[in-house]
């Protein structure tokens, strides 16, 4: 057992972790887009522009945080809140290194479910409480897409927890000790990739707030930190998601050499800039075409692989 | 863990009463998922976590979700909070609370009678929660998803359009149609002039 010192210091860190990750991404992002781009990106503020973040921190925080008169106020106000509260909840379930975790509940991944299906609450209320035709139709958008994504976002992790025999995420890295499940769960792991982005509303799925077309879509009235914060969330969401597919396919913190920690930033790391390298490249389908996609192609997909996975499982004894 | 059952369970019942008693249709939806939350909290110290996380992805997530976005859907204004304030009359309440009453009169006789005090059970891990649905109930599991599938075909039936039926037309051209029909469409580019005429 854990000291109450310790347990306050790893909850600090959960908290404060992500948060920095995220605010630190905004300057990667920006920067490996240049990168592929054949550009320079953000490169004056401090070394290589490092100091981009806080200047971009700086003006937010002191720019005007204006709440539209015709918006509905309390709505307005709390939806940012939700995302980031239903974000940093969801590391709380996410282990980094053996013990290195705030809660190992034994519901552990319906937890991650759940939160990230709260996390929607954020986008369609916030577009909904401010009262405007662009930022309602984002959060319509917001409210049809992240509803289809889920249902097979927690179908594809079913195969992983067939063959894990748990939902407690400790227990499903220590179950792929010898091997990663994403050579056994392969589908899997591809469905979960796109159900992922879509929920961090990543550019093929960006569609609640495609620029061209919706403004900004749901955040379309907010300014300041409040924008701010949606901005941050999406980021936090983006870090979560390569969490989740290192914890469930790529064995978490196991691999040779390096110590645990590193193995599981290095993994997480590599999905974070394929979720960069997926803005740099894709466009972004048409509305009827992404649920088309959704429930005609990917969720059969799912249902196939979790019945394929349960044949087996069954086949061989189970675990 | 005595005192965080009844911290929610008091959050359950004010936030069951602000549900009923709101008249904007979003704000009462938003007091309905604090509900359900709630809820949630008292399954999670009950001893099952499962059901606690079900009652989150699937209660509070999925089904309000859809709510809302029916609400959003239909747009429901001004008149629709008139309407709603008008059913906040005792005349309508009084019924209700009457039998209301009744049920908790007879709540609180059961609860004086007998030490069926529920005690904190034992804790049920997610796998026995599995092992009971799809053991024991899994007539009651399948019945539920046939009813489930005719549901699902039904609104299928329901919103599918034959191709080549009328209503096809307001699907793909709906222009022409507008366009007989003398409406404002304008068409983008329709003003200038092209060197073909």
């Amino acid at each position: 057992m854990r000291s109450v010192l310790a347990n306050l210091l790893i909850i600090a860190g959960f908290v404060m972790g992500p948060l920095t990750i995220a605010a630190g991404l905004v300057w990667l992002e920006r920067r490996l887009l240049a990168v592929w781009q054949d550009r320079y990106g953000p490169n004056r503020v401090g070394p290589f522009g490092l100091l981009q973040v806080l200047a971009d921190t700086i003006k937010m925080l002191t720019k005007e945080d204006w709440v539209p008169p015709f918006a509905d106020r309390w709505v307005f106000v709390l939806a940012p809140a939700i995302i980031i509260v239903t974000v940093l909840m969801s590391f709380a379930v996410v282990p980094i290194a053996p013990g290195l975790h705030v809660a190992d509940l034994n519901v552990g991944l319906l937890f991650f479910l759940g939160m990230s299906s709260l996390g929607v609450f954020s986008i369609v209320l916030g577009g909904w409480s401010s009262s405007n035709k662009y930022a309602l139709l984002g959060a319509l958008r917001a409210a049809a897409q992240m509803l289809s994504y889920e249902v097979f976002m927690g179908l594809s992790l079913m195969g992983v927890v067939a063959i894990a025999g748990s939902f407690s995420l400790v227990d499903i890295v220590n179950a792929q000790r010898h091997l990663w499940f994403i050579i056994p769960q392969f589908p899997g792991f591809l469905l979960f990739l796109i159900a992922g982005s879509a929920e961090a509303r990543r550019i093929p799925f960006d569609l609640p707030e495609s620029e061209s077309e919706l403004v900004a879509g749901f955040h379309v009235e907010y300014s300041g930190m409040k924008f701010g914060m949606f901005f941050v969330g999406e980021y936090m969401g983006v870090t979560l998601i390569s969490a989740m597919l290192t914890v469930l396919f790529l064995g978490g913190w196991h691999g040779p050499w390096l110590p645990p920690v590193v193995w599981f930033f290095l993994k997480t790391f590599f999905f974070i800039c394929l979720f960069i390298l997926a803005r740099a490249s894709f466009p972004r389908p048409r509305f009827d075409q992404l649920m088309e996609f959704g429930w005609k192609k990917v969720l059969p997909l799912a249902l196939l692989n979790l019945i394929i996975t349960g044949a087996i499982v069954v086949a061989t004894g189970g675990q | 863990m005595v005192i965080a059952f009844y911290i929610a369970g008091a959050v359950a019942i004010v936030a069951t009463v602000m549900t009923i008693t709101r008249v904007n249709a979003v704000h009462a939806l938003l007091y309905l998922i604090v509900s359900l939350l709630a809820a949630a909290v008292i399954f999670f110290l009950m001893g099952a976590p499962a059901i606690a996380a079900l009652e989150i992805v699937i209660y509070a997530g999925a089904i309000m979700v859809l709510f809302l976005f029916t609400v959003m859907m239909m747009n429901l204004g001004q008149r629709s909070a008139q309407r709603e304030r008008e059913l906040l009359t005792p005349g309508i309440w009084i019924g209700p609370l009457i039998l209301g009453a009744v049920l908790l009169a007879e709540f609180g006789y059961v609860l004086m009678r007998g030490p069926s005090r529920g005690e904190m059970n034992a804790a049920i891990p997610p796998k026995a929660v599995g092992i009971a649905l799809y053991g024991q109930y899994v007539i009651a599991v399948e019945l539920a998803s046939f009813l489930m599938l005719a549901a699902l075909i039904g609104a299928f039936h329901l919103g599918w359009r034959r191709p080549g039926s009328a209503q096809e037309g307001l699907h793909v051209g709906s222009d022409g149609a507008r366009a007989d029909a003398r409406s404002d469409l304008v068409h983008a580019g329709s003003d200038r002039v092209t060197r073909a005429s």
